[in-house]
């Protein structure tokens, strides 16, 4: 089964190339104990400033969706494209920032030396280097910790820094493969809800992996139901919560009825009796 | 055969890369033996084939050290003062008993280290510092010592093995016996194991990996120990004695002949160790 | 317990209490007896009056070990084997010593003293417990200087003959192994990083460079002689052979180490290969750089010496043990193993400092002790 979504209404204009674009798109991964289906028939578009959240369990082919749009992986089958571009292409072009699961800082460098690696990599003048640091760190809310080791923050602390590495560069497309995973729940909140803010304020599109109900509506514009076995897209369903959005949202009808469609989304694609 | 294919690879070169070396290296006392017979103009490939038939050549060729090996292993009594299979089994016989004693004597340190507060706090830092010296200088300086008070052959060689063997099994093992997890010991405590039982149950089953990685330094330094202690008694016989006379004559096929076998030996012993370390390794569940 | 000690403690201080009043009477029955010995087992004996009348320091358990080695040392010179009480206060010292160092690591472990300054003085006491029983036994004993002189000698030794040791440390160390480590070091670190980017050759040669790293290549010492001369030369030949395979397969290793998420991140970044090798790589291999410049560290010294023993100008500290040894010159070769003590350490002492300076970010740098 697939969906095809009808274009999102978040954007205006309408003429603008999407910023993802997918069509039947497969991969599939060559293993000892045979293949792996890991995305099938893959159909979905993306458009300029939308927060979508890909959601499902684990095997569903959220991440490696996520990585392919990336060019970490490579389609078997099907087109892929990123702002009317190959995804290889898109990566050459720093087109997208991406947050890992982990924060991934390296610990031989203080934060702001991280957040100036894809900098140096990209080659931006030292003063440059100097005015996006401190942008960046303000926009995370990570100012005063320039100089710290990545060790001497809390778990919190450095996935915000792993953040500002991505936003460093100001690619428009901002790739987040379940980010606060690891983190509390208390924490999670409070970085959920910094990064609506952030995305309000930067305009940024946004893919995010998740496999959080209540995270997943209340981040997205569009919410992504995904299926192991193989990985295919079974539902893509459009949120009509305001962008202004509290915490307390998540207690109000219109949430619940969000929330209610996706979990009905993720068990009519028998996802819990087939997780791994 | 994916794994077999490089390594032959980069085997093939380099006995390719040993030829040619030894042509060049051969080449000018070559030009004196064939100028003194005057013979001139030599064609390449004959000329290769005298720079790899020397007497005593400065690079023998590969085959002149394989066929030496087997002339004195195979062709010899092995009984003769030239087989270098009982030259080997001299060396062999001194790295395994300092060998077994090493070992022994690491881990009984390593379980006193472990289990004592004050052995921890002054043993550790002199072990530590003990494995920054030059230990194999004193080698000579033990056989003769030792050999004033009659303490000859197999001995004094298999002291300066065990010296030189029992400070990796030292570190190595106070590393494992520590590796235990704080909940793994908090567990042992729950059901109140005497140290006994933690000992047993837990300490020393997770230190095996760790014994098997040091014993494989072990044996490799305990030949290396054996062989240098020989340097200092040229009469007792073994490997080292073997590198000595081949020196003071330029027997250098003899050299390398015994530096090969060495080198089989020492490869042989890690292989074993490093057999006997699946075989536990798979009988305890760790993954390779 | 009414002495406070644990089962040990209460052991080793009835053995030291014990001895110390054996040596008491001993002295007491020997009509030639040092006083100041005599005296300094009369205290050691007062410390058994802790099991009957109250629990004592443990710093009067240091001041017993002091007092007893001090005095059994300068009763010393007699060129006699020593009579019997005196052996009893070697024991009743050294037992003194353990249970001082065992209180005091105990004491260090609740807190009553401090970490930084005791955890020093403990190895310290060990040391020095193991220097006087040297001098007590080589001496007390009359030990033939051939088999093992006595520290006082070899002190002695050092001082005199200083000339002939910085020569031969000249020789083997700044001439033979500085450079041959630079060299075998950097040869290891290029080739490592030649070779990570073809999977061909390193599936090749990191078999191979293992199983050279355990090989005796110490042996190829004649032949290094025989190839570039008896002078520096030569050493410097082996100890690059030596250096050159930890170097190399400790590199090969480290340059894996980044993880994948961190190589995927500069994937994104489109960043090429000499920015993931310097930006990412050779930073994460660091750790393992530094250890292969520990081994070889000591690997480049050990190298340098045996390859003297084949043959040298007349200097170098091989050479100078092997002919020491010959001559039963014991004395030098000792003071000759006690500067290449010191030189080793020193040289892996400050490669470790850099370590700590470079690889600060690691775990096993910044936990403290590993």
């Amino acid at each position: 089964m697939s969906v095809t979504s009808i274009n999102s209404s978040t954007t205006g204009t309408g003429v603008a190339l999407p910023v993802v674009e997918a069509e039947h798109l497969g991969l599939t991964f060559s293993t000892n104990d045979g293949d792996v289906v890991a995305l099938s028939d893959v159909n979905l578009t993306i458009e300029k400033g939308d927060f979508v959240s890909f959601i499902g369990p684990s095997g569903c082919g959220k991440t490696t969706f996520l990585r392919t749009i990336a060019d970490l992986e490579q389609p078997t089958s099907g087109t892929l494209r990123i702002n009317g571009q190959t995804p290889e292409n898109a990566r050459k072009d720093r087109a997208y920032g991406y947050v890992f699961q982990a924060p991934a800082l390296y610990p031989w460098r203080t934060i702001e030396k991280n957040i100036a690696l894809p900098l140096e990599i990209m080659g931006h003048s030292a003063q440059q280097q100097a005015e996006r640091i401190k942008r960046t760190m303000d926009l995370v809310n990570l100012t005063g910790f320039e100089k710290k080791y990545p060790w001497q923050l809390s778990g919190g602390m450095q996935q915000r820094a792993s953040i500002a590495r991505a936003l460093a560069f100001d690619a428009d497309l901002l790739l987040m493969d379940e980010p606060f995973g690891a983190l509390d729940e208390i924490v999670r909140d409070h970085l959920n809800s910094e990064l609506l803010k952030l995305w309000d304020r930067t305009k940024k599109t946004i893919c995010f992996v998740t496999h959080s109900i209540p995270e997943a509506v209340y981040l997205s514009t569009k919410i992504v139901v995904m299926s192991p076995r193989p990985g295919r897209v079974t539902d893509v369903i459009e949120s009509n919560l305001p962008r202004e959005r509290p915490l307390d949202i998540r207690e109000t009808p219109e949430f619940l009825a969000i929330a209610a469609r996706v979990r009905d989304g993720l068990r009519a694609g028998h996802s819990y009796e087939e997780v791994m | 055969m994916n794994r077999v294919l490089p390594i032959l690879t980069i085997l093939v070169a380099i006995l390719a890369f040993w030829y040619a070396a030894a042509i060049w290296m051969n080449a000018p006392w070559q030009n004196i033996l064939n100028g003194r017979a005057n013979l001139e103009n030599v064609p390449f490939l004959e000329f290769a084939q005298q720079t790899w038939a020397q007497d005593k050549p400065v690079l023998p060729a590969p085959h002149q050290v394989f066929s030496e090996i087997w002339n004195a292993t195979m062709g010899l009594e092995f009984t003769s003062r030239r087989s270098l299979a009982l030259h080997a089994w001299i060396t062999l016989s001194a790295t395994l008993l300092g060998f077994v004693l090493g070992t022994g004597l690491g881990v009984v340190l390593a379980v006193a280290i472990v289990h004592n507060d004050a052995a921890d706090r002054s043993l550790m830092p002199w072990i530590i510092a003990s494995q920054t010296i030059p230990i194999l200088a004193i080698a000579p300086m033990v056989v003769v010592g030792l050999g004033a008070i009659g303490l000859t052959g197999l001995v004094p060689k298999a002291l300066i093995s065990m010296y030189l063997s029992f400070f990796p099994v030292v570190v190595g093992m106070v590393k494992g016996l520590r590796s235990p997890e704080a909940i793994q010991l908090d567990l042992m405590r729950t059901y109140d194991a005497n140290p006994w039982q933690v000992f047993w149950k837990l300490r020393w089953p997770a230190a095996l990996p760790m014994l098997f990685a040091s014993m494989k330094v072990g044996i490799a330094i305990s030949l290396i120990g054996a062989v240098v202690a020989e340097l200092s008694n040229a009469a007792g016989g073994g490997l080292g004695v073997r590198l000595l006379t081949g020196s003071y004559n330029g027997q250098t096929i003899q050299i390398w002949a015994a530096l090969f076998i060495a080198a089989g030996l020492a490869a042989v012993l890690v292989a074993i160790v490093g057999a006997a370390e699946r075989m536990v390794n798979a009988r305890n569940g760790v993954r390779a | 317990m009414k002495s406070g000690l644990t089962l040990l403690q209460a052991v080793l201080a009835v053995v030291a209490g014990g001895t110390a009043l054996f040596g008491l009477v001993g002295a007491a029955i020997s009509a030639d007896a040092e006083l100041l010995l005599t005296l300094a087992f009369g205290f050691g004996a007062l410390t058994l009056a802790r099991f009957v009348w109250r629990p004592i320091s443990f710093w009067l358990d240091g001041v017993a070990a002091a007092l007893i080695a001090l005095t059994l040392v300068w009763a010393l010179p007699r060129g006699t084997v020593m009579p019997g009480h005196y052996w009893f206060g070697m024991v009743s010292a050294w037992a003194f010593a353990w249970l001082f160092v065992d209180q005091l690591s105990a004491a260090i472990r609740k807190g009553t003293v401090p970490r930084q300054a005791m955890g020093l003085l403990i190895p310290a006491v060990f040391g020095v417990s193991l220097l006087v029983m040297w001098e007590i036994v080589t001496r007390g004993a009359n030990v033939p200087p051939v088999l093992l002189p006595a520290p006082s000698a070899i002190g002695a030794q050092l001082a005199n003959s200083a000339p002939i040791l910085w020569a031969d440390f000249v020789q083997t160390f700044v001439k033979s192994v500085i450079p041959g480590y630079i060299i075998g070091c950097l040869a290891g670190l290029v080739v490592a990083i030649a070779v990570d980017r073809s999977p061909f050759l390193k599936a090749g040669l990191l078999p191979i460079g293992n199983f050279m790293s355990a090989l005796p290549i110490i042996g190829i010492a004649p032949i290094m002689v025989m190839w570039f001369g008896f002078d520096w030369q030569s050493k410097a030949a082996v100890v690059v052979a030596m250096t050159f395979f930890p170097m190399l397969v400790n590199t090969v290793a480290g340059l894996n180490a980044a993880s994948s998420i961190e190589r995927d991140l500069m994937r994104t970044y489109a960043a090429n290969y000499w920015q993931t090798l310097l930006k990412l790589r050779l930073p994460a291999a660091g750790p393992f750089i530094f250890n292969a410049l520990k081994i070889n560290s000591t690997l480049a010294l050990i190298g340098a010496i045996v390859a003297e023993f084949f043959g040298t100008p007349v200097v170098g500290m091989g050479f100078r043990i092997s002919t020491g040894v010959g001559r039963l010159a014991i004395d030098l070769v000792w003071a000759e193993i006690a500067v290449a003590a010191v030189a080793g350490s020193a040289f892996y002492g400050v490669i470790a400092l850099i370590e700590r300076g470079v690889t600060f970010w690691h775990p096993s740098v910044r936990g403290g002790r590993a």
